[in-house]
């Protein structure tokens, strides 16, 4: 690997470190655990037409939409004159399997070489990957980045639920805020008040619950896909916004699912391949604990009719086993058919499955399981879209409201 | 008052109306092309309704993908068209079983028995009707025209629909050679039909009562012709419904006809006269800001100018050009001085032949007598037709004759761009040689022809609308990639209320930022040159030259022949090769020039290449479409050394030892990771007692056997190959196919990790889930790691407890290992003898660097055989790559395949004799990482990079043109 600017220890104090915009909601709970640690970061916001345009410069033409995104985000964000190139840093998760995702990094790395080849990129990985970085994750880090990705998880579920059917307009952006401002100062400020967790879900859930909500009937429609064009609305055009204007419900997978399927990825390729390893071994004893959290938050939403808790992770697993097998790993391997089959059958049977133009794994696992979901659930109406610099919104919008035409009233 | 249901069906390119009556009868109906000119369009039409049903009021609905918005914007109710189009076939045809509706840009299927389904094409596809407009301008006709001509075809050549860029790639290279026009229309049609079997059925099968909507199919016989026999429908059940290109609408007026919302044509006017059209479109600065910036900017380019002579008194030597491009055909003829005799300039017409013989005639009538011809060349797509068929002195490549002219026009040229027709071609000079070669890729056209057939569709003559851009306020940022991308772009941009004048320009600065920064990838402007020559027929176009200006921020040289240049600068090397006396065909000969073109198949081998044989009446053929030298009528042994031959022959032949009683059929696929991999498992099944059965060798064929089993229209075309394969075992009546998935590869030592791409690793999953003809028992696909002995013992044990031959299972293995070691050292060998005997023929030699499966013929087009067919030998990545270690790279190096090219271009940049090449199939996303570091590597160290785009299509031609230049810059080079 050549030489490229690393991240100093000197600099935690001095460079200020970006963060693309993946997952608004529970990158900001992840950024104050950072913060905490006394890292200076920023989440992104900039989402104008030049973002496409400094990606589509600076990244392979046939490189993957989201890879494209987040250079263009960096780029655009770094010739805005808002940040010192000599003071700031960037982050990007990495995490390093066999789909051409875990060249993301280098691929910002080869672009800022040739335009700020002072500026570091850091990877956020947990598979140990580029020690050399003073960017580090403890264990504790790590376990509070669990945390925040369970409070984010439950926050975008009761977000979701509540502004499709709020009567009040604005009452659950309200509500998010002030959690997404309560938690953030908890994990800013060191406090360990986020260990209690039963006691935060059931304020966070009773506090959601107090919205009012009509009884509209409404279609409900599953996202899953590719990690960051299914959550980013900078990529899936605001997907979940548009859905909301259509008058559907938008149920979106949980993250933690895609941290689970990471973890149990490496286990079972240890059985799979008579390829036990210690890292197969941590991970599998990782999953447990992961699978124990996700348990108790299953089980505190239980109470609250209102919104539906996130898929057993073991259920999920299970219902893998029915189309793919969990050998898949790449991308979001058989995580992507196990969440269809999940929602189809939970009673979500409208979903789309967003994904970069050309990505690969999705060949597999996204249009190529379609057929057997339909096939086990006849009433599923699974639909592709295609997110490219290209493709324009009136497209993918036509498609999805083909879908919702035929979830109206064949 | 009465009272009626009107629905509105707004496609990409027609606006349609239907009236209903309680009864659901149609009462009206109106079909019109909108020209762009949406909103006016519809209003157009309701003021004719409103005229005839005065007094009348309605309940409305709005459907098709361009009136979303106007919908949306009028606060109509709106309909999804693939919707309308439903609730018309319940009402009207309740009995089918699918239907099939092809629009201006969508296709679509229904599919109503066995779990409905409704499907449009994704967007990337072609297949349209626009699509067959596209096609018929290509081919200079109407639509119509096409559709008489595609009745007399007495054959069917393959030609990709997947997108109108490829398509024109097949069919360009077939004009040229001089095809029937009446088959390619035929082979359009059926372009069209087999892009809507496998792009939109995806692994459903179309059967029983099928249903066709639509314009196209309402109005094409011949594109009707192809559906019902390659859907082996009868009569009674293929239905064309006479109000087919208004069914939609109909079914949009029943939908409208439950409303309670009535309005009268006034008030429906007044809606859509306000409606508030979301007004969210990107734009650019303006080209010209003023008349005078505009009058500067041409007397500055004014300076480029040629001298010229005249024809009827100059006296002489003459020399003759001829660039036979893709779309246009060109012609000078210069004095010796370079003075412009004469010039031609014209859109080929699809006649290459006839266009030129006819030009030089009238230069025979109109010249001096005392003008000699010394001196003639050819170049461009036609050159090998037009130099036998007019016996032209020379053919040369392209960006050798462009390379010519633009010194010509400034010496100190280090910059050259040439937008064509269909190609963008640049080039770095250094030193006084090209140095580096890019041309468009397949897929990111986006030339010329685009906004000329964009002009078209909007009623523009091409001249016309370029002007009209020159002075456009605010020109549409349309983004910078594909045709198919733009033309949605273009269709937003519009529903958005942009104007011509703004689509116009911003078509320009398109064209512009796809060729900076798609074909040249630069990063910055300033990385192109500093004396840059701009030519091509596009250029001629104010418009685009402006935009280049702006985009790079520096003056650029425009000649004034800029789309002669090709020609001119043939007519220089005519010039420069000093001959006594031109041998080009004279005008008497002329006079009884004559030739005939048929198509025949090639008995020369098993490919059967359709060859087109053109005879010329005063003696002597041209042969085309033939793949090797064979089918050329010329017999030549090729002795050239070439890996990908043996390494072929090698893996077809490795499954002729079988057990004389095998206990069973194993059908292996020949395909993907197969290709490696095939000695591993014929030794391992064979030394167990079992047959192995490859399927048969890959064909055309192959892809159309297995094309309905494809849930992905996207991805790459050795992947869509092997549901052919599968097919093929299956009829082959094996006991079982066998196709491991394996995440990981061999571990070669040399990568970070040793993964296979996601499609290699996984595709037996998505086989099961898509062959209705596969089961768990006919199809094994175990997981398994080669990598780990103790895995695949174990694994293989599982798989074949049946048959009882357990504990023979570590041996065959062991032998199945050494087998496959056995293999690569065998071709590794090979590779060292093909590499001394080149030497001592002091050949160049070609590292034709892809993956295993790019040694399959229907893969890689016989692109090898092109290469030794220019004196070059070829050998494998993977038989050079041990020879180096891995270079520092910029990118996770993690595949097994992959990591293989990092290693052998760095061997290749070691030796001086050796080039590599670089096949990439269209849609493999790792090439996206790959591509660019291979080309740093042999960049770096003064290597040449070339890459090849390869996918269904098999246009040879390109990659003449590709291989023809780096051979001429490798000369240079030395």
């Amino acid at each position: 690997m050549s030489e490229y600017a690393k991240f100093t220890d000197d600099m935690v104090k001095t460079h200020k470190i970006l963060v693309p915009n993946m997952l608004p909601i529970h990158f900001k709970l992840i950024i104050s655990i950072l913060e905490a640690s006394g890292y200076k970061m920023e989440l992104l916001q900039n989402e104008s037409r030049s973002v496409v345009d400094e990606g589509l410069k600076n990244v392979h033409n046939d490189a993957c939409y989201p890879a494209l995104l987040v250079v263009g985000q960096f780029m655009d964000a770094l010739k805005s004159g808002k940040y010192d190139p000599n003071k700031t840093a960037l982050i990007m998760s990495q995490t390093g399997g066999g789909c051409r995702a875990s060249n993301y990094i280098h691929l910002i790395r080869k672009c800022m070489q040739k335009n700020y080849p002072q500026i570091p990129v850091i990877s956020l990985n947990f598979s140990g990957l580029e020690k050399d970085s003073a960017f580090k994750v403890s264990a504790p880090m790590f376990l509070k980045m669990l945390y925040a990705v369970l409070y984010g998880d439950l926050l975008m579920i009761c977000y979701n639920k509540c502004r499709a059917y709020e009567l009040v307009k604005g009452s659950a952006f309200k509500l998010l805020k002030k959690w997404q401002t309560i938690l953030g100062n908890i994990f800013r400020t060191g406090s360990n008040r986020y260990l209690n967790t039963k006691k935060m879900y059931n304020t966070i859930l009773s506090d959601f619950d107090k919205i009012e909500l009509s009884n509209a009937k409404k279609i409900k429609v599953g996202i899953v896909g590719e990690i960051y064009v299914k959550y980013s609305p900078l990529a899936n055009n605001h997907l979940e916004d548009f859905l909301i204007s259509e008058n559907c419900e938008p149920v979106v997978p949980s993250l933690l699912e895609f941290v689970m399927y990471c973890a149990v990825g490496n286990m079972t390729d240890g059985l799979l391949y008579n390829n036990v390893t210690k890292s197969s071994v941590i991970n599998g004893i990782g999953y447990k604990l992961i699978y124990g959290k996700q348990k108790e938050l299953i089980n505190v939403m239980k109470n609250y009719n209102k919104f539906d808790p996130p898929h057993d992770f073991e259920h999920l697993r299970h219902l893998a086993d029915k189309y793919i097998n969990q050998g898949v790993v790449m991308g979001e391997g058989w995580l992507i058919p196990a969440e269809m089959a999940s929602l189809v059958e939970s009673g979500v049977e409208n979903v789309i499955s967003a994904q970069p133009f050309g990505c690969l794994p999705n060949h597999i696992v996204a249009k190529g399981m379609a057929r057997t979901i339909k096939t086990a659930y006849p009433n599923a109406n699974i639909v592709a879209i295609d997110y490219d610099p290209g493709a324009t919104r009136v497209n993918q919008e036509n498609r999805i409201k083909l879908m919702l035409a035929n979830a109206g009233g064949i | 008052m009465n009272r009626y249901s009107l629905g509105i069906d707004i496609g990409s390119t027609t606006v349609k109306t239907v009236i209903i009556d309680s009864e659901k009868t149609i009462i009206h109906s109106n079909y019109q092309r909108h020209f762009s000119k949406v909103r006016e369009t519809v209003i157009e039409q309701l003021r004719d309704i409103q005229n005839k049903f005065s007094d009348s009021e309605f309940t409305v609905s709005i459907t098709g993908s361009a009136g979303l918005g106007l919908a949306g914007g009028a606060e109509i109710s709106f309909v999804q068209e693939v919707h309308s189009a439903f609730i018309a076939v319940k009402e009207r045809q309740p009995d089918v079983d699918a239907v099939i509706e092809l629009g201006g840009e969508d296709a679509k299927i229904i599919f109503l028995t066995g779990g409905v389904e409704q499907r449009m094409n994704g967007s990337c596809a072609g297949g349209t009707g626009a699509f067959i407009d596209q096609m018929a301008t290509l081919l200079g006709i109407q639509s119509d025209e096409m559709d008489r001509m595609a009745l007399k075809a007495e054959k069917v050549y393959p030609i990709a629909s997947r997108c109108g860029v490829f398509a024109k790639s097949d069919i360009q290279p077939l004009l040229n050679q001089g095809a029937k026009r009446e088959d390619i229309s035929a082979s359009i049609f059926q372009a069209v039909v087999d892009q809507t079997v496998s792009g939109l059925a995806q692994g459903r099968t179309i059967e029983g009562k099928v249903l066709f909507l639509g314009g196209p199919l309402s109005f094409l016989k011949g594109l009707r012709k192809a559906f019902v026999n390659t859907l082996h429908l009868d009569e009674e059940n293929a239905i064309f419904p006479e109000e087919a290109p208004v069914f939609v609408a109909y079914g949009c007026a029943v939908f409208a006809s439950s409303s309670e919302d009535y309005y009268t044509v006034d008030r429906l006017i007044e809606k859509i006269m306000n409606a508030n059209i979301n007004d969210n479109i990107v734009t650019g600065e303006p080209l010209f800001r003023s008349q005078d910036e505009y009058d500067r900017f041409i007397s500055r380019h004014k300076k480029y100018d040629l001298k010229y002579a005249d024809l009827h008194t100059y006296k002489g030597n003459a020399y003759l050009g001829i660039d036979a491009g893709s779309t246009t055909t060109k012609l000078v003829l210069i004095t010796e001085n370079g003075e412009l005799l004469y010039s031609y300039y014209s859109s080929s017409m699809g006649q290459p032949l006839d266009n030129i013989s006819g030009q030089l005639k009238k230069i025979y009538h109109e010249m001096n007598p005392e003008i000699t011809i010394k001196g003639s060349a050819v170049t461009g797509y036609g050159e090998d037709l037009i130099k036998a068929g007019l016996s032209i002195d020379f053919g040369i490549v392209e960006t050798v004759a462009h390379f010519k002219s633009a010194s010509y026009f400034c010496p100190d040229v280090d910059f050259i761009i040439d937008i064509g027709g269909q190609d963008i071609k640049c080039f770095k000079i250094k030193n006084g040689a090209i140095d580096s070669i890019m041309l468009n890729e397949a897929c990111s056209s986006g030339c010329g022809s685009f906004i000329q057939t964009f002009a078209m569709a909007m009623g523009y003559d091409i001249s016309e609308f370029a002007q009209l851009g020159l002075y456009a306020k605010k020109p549409v940022d349309l983004g910078s990639r594909c045709t198919v991308f733009m033309n949605s772009s273009v269709k937003q941009a519009q529903k958005d209320g942009a104007s011509v004048e703004d689509i116009s320009a911003g078509l320009s600065s398109s064209i512009i930022k796809n060729a900076i920064y798609k074909v040249i990838r630069a990063n910055s402007p300033d990385e192109l040159g500093k004396n840059i020559v701009v030519q091509g027929g596009t250029f001629l176009n104010d418009a685009v030259l402006r935009a280049f200006e702006k985009e790079i921020g520096r003056n650029v040289v425009r000649p004034s022949i800029s789309g002669l240049m090709g020609a001119f600068g043939c007519a220089l090397y005519a010039k420069e090769a000093e001959k006594e006396k031109s041998s080009v065909i004279n005008a008497k000969q002329l006079e009884n020039f004559k030739y005939t073109s048929k198509s025949v198949h090639c008995g020369g081998c098993t490919a059967n290449c359709s060859l087109n044989v053109i005879s010329f009446d005063g003696g002597g053929k041209f042969i085309s479409g033939n793949k090797c030298e064979k089918g050329s009528g010329k017999i030549k042994t090729n002795n050239i050394p070439n890996i990908y031959d043996y390494k072929y022959t090698s893996i077809i032949n490795y499954n002729q030892n079988q057990p004389e009683k095998p206990i069973a059929k194993v059908g292996l696929p020949l395909a993907l990771s197969f290709y490696e991999q095939i000695p591993f498992w014929h030794t391992f099944f064979t030394t167990l007692g079992f047959e192995t059965v490859i399927s048969d060798e890959s064909s055309r064929h192959t892809y159309y056997a297995g094309q309905h089993t494809i849930p992905s229209d996207t991805v790459c075309y050795p992947a869509k190959l092997v549901h052919g394969h599968i097919e093929n075992l299956l009829d082959k009546g094996v006991d079982f196919i066998f196709y491991p998935c394996m995440s990981y590869n061999i571990n070669e030592g040399h990568s970070d990790n040793n993964f296979n791409c996601p499609v290699v690793a996984y595709y037996p999953e998505l086989l099961i889930a898509n062959n209705p003809r596969l089961n768990k028992k006919n199809f094994k696909y175990p997981y398994m790691d080669l990598n780990i002995r103790k895995n695949v013992i174990k694994v293989m044990t599982e798989l074949l407890k049946d048959y009882n031959v357990s504990e023979n299972i570590p041996i065959a293995s062991d032998k199945a290992f050494r087998a496959m070691m056995n293999f690569r050292k065998d071709m590794k060998k090979k590779a060292v003898e093909a590499i001394n005997t080149a030497r001592k023929e002091k050949r160049n030699i070609i590292v034709l660097a892809g993956r295993p499966y790019h040694i399959d013929k229907e893969i890689n087009h016989g692109i090898h055989r092109l290469i030794t067919s220019l004196g070059m030998a070829v050998v494998t990545e993977d038989t050079v790559a041990y020879l180096a270690e891995t270079p520092e790279l910029n990118v996770l190096n993690q595949w097994t395949y992959h990591s293989r090219l990092y290693r052998a271009a760095e061997y290749v940049t070691t030796q001086s004799d050796m080039q590599m090449i670089q096949l990439v199939s269209f849609g493999c996303g790792i090439d996206a990482v790959t591509t660019d570091e291979v080309r740093s590597i042999l960049e770096s160290k003064g290597k040449l990079y070339t890459q090849l785009k390869i996918d269904e299509i098999n246009n040879l031609g390109a990659a003449k043109i590709r291989l023809r230049s780096l051979e001429a810059a490798m000369k240079n080079k030395k």
